[in-house]
């Protein structure tokens, strides 16, 4: 060879593709490489392997983490009080979490219990989120909701809270135990936000009034109206959340 | 406890990004996450706290990977397979005609395909990548390279890699 540049160890070389070399090297490295075509070229390649594996695979980090992998759905710290809720049966729930059952729920796990537990965890994993609460927003209500329907396989309605002081921000598709799930998002004028999950119901459930449950700090009240199964989760007062939970009965039911 | 939490879940966009590119399909990289924050949240106790969650998590990723082949979860070859025969490196310019990136780094034993995702994609320091996979820095370096003409190769569509499996 008779360039006037020590000739690069292939270390050198993948370093030199990484930008981990300092300044002096990566000249003597580059003037090596404009008298050594055919390993510029292979440098080139490597380089541009690099760019396109960035290009290829970069965008999965924007994609909204899916719901269990939230710490909150990690077993032992939500999901299991719920699930041994659920085996302790409804004589002592009702004691103990405030759940009302009725007679035919008794002695199996509760298919209720699961919508409960899925719109609850779906409240508690997005309601913090400040950059992607929704998947669709307000302002595309419209779309939104043809798209819920056509999700859900039948019409869905986001009800208006504003008369309880709470806006519509959007909503999401998620899977839940009965198909695809749809959550509506709204907030106050001070930022508290409220869900609203909705499923198709249960094949064996008929109509059924207003139950409450309570997991931490969030608060359920759920039913069954017509085909769906509604659960309206916050955090706040019982009656607060009640109250609320009237106004979307009714705007549901206009 | 939740600011752990919040440490470890900032890593899930780059563990899905990299777990993606490694298994090549969604539902698979997936799983792979899934069991990675499992191990991770059940190890936490074996976590410094304040050290840097990065490589201890992908350490655990790293491993769970290697369980995942194990029980066949993922398919995939070894550089122990010996029967990979590749070509030799194309002489002429190489055309990036932009084959699926994706396929081509499927075609790589897994052994480099980690090593080669983790500095080009991660964008980890070669020390730090020896350290989550428990190699010498000096493999990680053989690796890389022979990672990184591999995957030229097969890209440039010269002649691929003609697989035979032994078994």
């Amino acid at each position: 060879m008779s360039n006037h540049c020590e000739q690069p160890t292939e270390d050198e070389l993948h370093a030199y593709v990484d930008g981990r070399l300092d300044a002096t090297r990566r000249a003597e490295i580059e003037v090596w490489l404009s008298s050594h075509p055919s390993e510029a070229a292979r440098v080139a390649a490597y380089r541009q392997q690099n760019d396109m594996m960035q290009a290829l695979f970069n965008p999965v980090m924007d994609e909204p983490i899916p719901l269990q992998m939230h710490p909150q759905a990690r077993r032992r710290t939500f999901a299991q009080p719920l699930r041994y809720a659920a085996m302790l049966g409804a004589m002592v729930l009702s004691g103990m979490l405030g759940w009302y059952m009725h007679g035919t729920e008794k002695n199996r796990q509760p298919p209720m219990l699961a919508m409960v537990k899925q719109a609850a965890l779906a409240h508690v994993v997005y309601t913090p989120e400040m950059l992607h609460p929704v998947e669709v927003g307000k302002d595309q209500e419209e779309h939104l909701v043809k798209w819920l329907s056509k999700r859900l396989g039948s019409t869905v309605t986001a009800p208006h809270l504003s008369n309880v002081g709470y806006e519509l921000i959007g909503g999401r598709l998620l899977p839940g135990n009965q198909g695809p799930a749809a959550q509506f998002m709204y907030q106050d004028a001070r930022g508290q936000r409220l869900t609203l999950y909705l499923s198709n119901k249960p094949a064996d459930k008929g109509e059924a009034a207003f139950r409450y449950a309570q997991e931490g700090k969030i608060g359920v009240f759920y039913w069954i109206d017509n085909d769906k199964s509604y659960a309206l989760s916050g955090e706040m007062e019982k009656t607060d959340l009640l109250h609320i939970a009237n106004a979307v009965y009714q705007g549901l039911n206009q | 406890m939740d600011s752990v939490n919040a440490i470890i879940t900032e890593q899930i966009p780059r563990l899905r990004r990299y777990a993606r590119a490694l298994t090549g399909d969604r539902i698979s990289a997936d799983d792979l996450v899934q069991d990675t924050l499992e191990r991770a949240w059940s190890k936490l106790h074996l976590w410094q706290r304040g050290s840097d969650m990065r490589p201890w998590i992908f350490s655990i990723m790293h491993n769970t990977f290697i369980n995942h082949i194990r029980k066949n979860q993922i398919v995939t070859t070894s550089i122990d397979d010996e029967a990979i025969n590749v070509s030799a490196p194309a002489t002429h310019e190489d055309s990036f005609g932009m084959r699926d990136l994706a396929s081509a780094i499927g075609k790589l034993p897994h052994d480099y395909r980690e090593v080669i995702l983790l500095i080009g994609l991660e964008q980890m320091q070669y020390e730090e990548v020896a350290e989550v996979l428990g190699i010498p820095l000096g493999t990680v370096m053989s690796r890389l390279s022979r990672g990184r003409e591999r995957l030229r190769t097969i890209m440039a569509g010269e002649s691929s890699p003609a697989l035979r499996r032994v078994k």
